[in-house]
């Protein structure tokens, strides 16, 4: 049994990277979004504050898995080619970006207004601010939440199993299929994943208490 | 944009004629969540306990098994409890029992979390208070800290209950008729994609929001605000 176990590790490896692609995409395309968000929420006109506000509400309201399916069945219908790893992205970078436009919006509002206040009794304009006074400090407030949710996300991409990319977790599906040994094939596809993660969040709680100093 | 040609007759009756499945469906949901949030609720106290216990081997199990399931995917577990755990002997009734025990386990993990963060942030002042008026261990428990720790934890409890509503979309993978069962259910049958997930979407949403109201209002009542 396990020299059968032994020889789908390459399967599984493979897997892991595709889940590790799909997370990474992911994370970087939701924190694009996030940061748009994030200061449209707090700096934009009125009319872009409602729409950013009615997407980070809409999308954090229904389940991530709803929104793969609707994002795979429903966007081919609407007259796109977009296949099931194109969809898994899609899907899960607007979930992503409603999600860190939420932590980059409650980063930024925790800085104290007498911050920008006091930028602008200094003279510098809007971006000058923002670039000198306001993002260096919101950025440390960021960083753990945003931690938090990348990890959500790495989780989250296991979902686009169900639509078909053999990612992870359908991979051990598929060695499981394949082998009829079970538990050790899960419990080697949670190690992996487990690994992972729990990496990045002792990266996240480091950063935390490096930047626990700011306090206001 | 020529290539973009969106040719879409909306055709909602189709939606509507399956209704009762995605109604039944929410309504499994909602159940699956509140038996979930009961049997977590279970879980994490007495893990919150553990893990403020002076024993060290139970805090360290509790502390394994709590980092352990909050860094491994949902459906994961979900398939290993539907898959894995017949091949120990330990059997479901059903698909629907296996997805609950699923669910409880995982919220059980950060309902630990919660718990120990309720119990940890009780001012020693009470407890102490307690032991002075000759409350034994196990009063002091029942009558000064498991009452504050719930009005502390409100606000955590809701958000956990909320979270684990939409989390029961996952049942789907393993055939629960619960929301999401039913539309892709009405999806693959009449290939009324739009329709379907703009509703199901909006049924998420109106009940997502529809209990956290709800649930806001029972906090402005009880909840301690520090």
């Amino acid at each position: 049994m396990w020299l059968e176990l032994w020889t789908a590790v390459p399967a599984l490896l493979r897997g892991l990277a595709v889940t590790l692609e799909l997370s990474v995409l992911v994370i970087l395309l939701g924190s694009a979004i996030g940061y748009l968000g994030g200061l449209s929420l707090e700096y934009g006109p009125n009319l872009l504050r409602i729409w950013v506000r009615l997407y980070v509400d809409t999308v954090r309201g229904i389940p991530v898995l709803v929104l793969l399916f609707a994002v795979f069945y429903g966007l081919p219908i609407l007259g796109t080619q977009i296949g099931p790893f194109e969809a898994g992205v899609v899907a899960l970078s607007v979930f992503a970006g409603a999600h860190m436009t939420e932590v980059v919006r409650g980063g930024i509002a925790s800085i104290p207004r007498t911050q920008s206040d006091a930028a602008k009794a200094i003279g510098l304009g809007f971006w000058d601010r923002l670039r000198w006074v306001i993002l260096p400090q919101a950025i440390r407030r960021i960083l753990p939440p945003w931690v938090n949710t990348a990890v959500e996300l790495v989780k989250g991409s296991s979902l686009v199993s169900l639509i078909g990319v053999v990612e992870l977790l359908l991979a051990t599906q598929q060695v499981v299929g394949r082998t009829f040994i079970v538990i050790p094939t899960y419990t080697l596809a949670g190690l992996m994943y487990f690994t992972i993660n729990y990496t990045v969040s002792r990266l996240g709680a480091l950063l935390e208490h490096r930047y626990a100093f700011l306090r206001y | 944009m020529t290539y973009l040609q969106i040719r879409y007759n909306f055709n909602w009756d189709v939606v509507w004629r399956h209704f009762h499945r995605l109604y039944e469906g929410l309504f499994l949901g909602l159940e699956i969540a509140v038996v979930a949030l009961f049997i977590g609720s279970i879980i994490g106290l007495g893990g919150a306990f553990a893990r403020t216990s002076r024993s060290r081997a139970l805090r360290s199990i509790f502390a394994a098994y709590v980092e352990f399931i909050r860094n491994v995917p949902l459906l994961l577990l979900v398939y290993f409890v539907y898959f894995g755990l017949p091949k120990l002997g330990i059997t479901f009734l059903s698909n629907l029992a296996s997805f609950v025990a699923a669910l409880a386990v995982y919220s059980g993990a950060f309902l630990t979390e919660v718990f120990r963060a309720g119990i940890s942030s009780i001012p020693v002042g009470y407890v102490e208070a307690g032991k002075a008026i000759g409350l034994t261990r196990l009063q002091n428990v029942r009558y000064v800290i498991l009452p504050v720790m719930f009005r502390i934890v409100l606000p955590s409890l809701s958000n956990t209950f909320i979270s684990l509503f939409k989390d029961t979309s996952l049942a789907s993978a393993i055939a629960v008729p619960e929301l999401t069962y039913g539309a892709v259910w009405i999806n693959v049958n009449t290939f009324r994609v739009v329709e379907t997930w703009t509703v199901v979407a909006a049924m998420y949403i109106v009940a997502g929001y529809g209990i956290a109201y709800g649930l806001r209002q029972v906090e402005r009542r009880y909840a301690v605000i520090r």
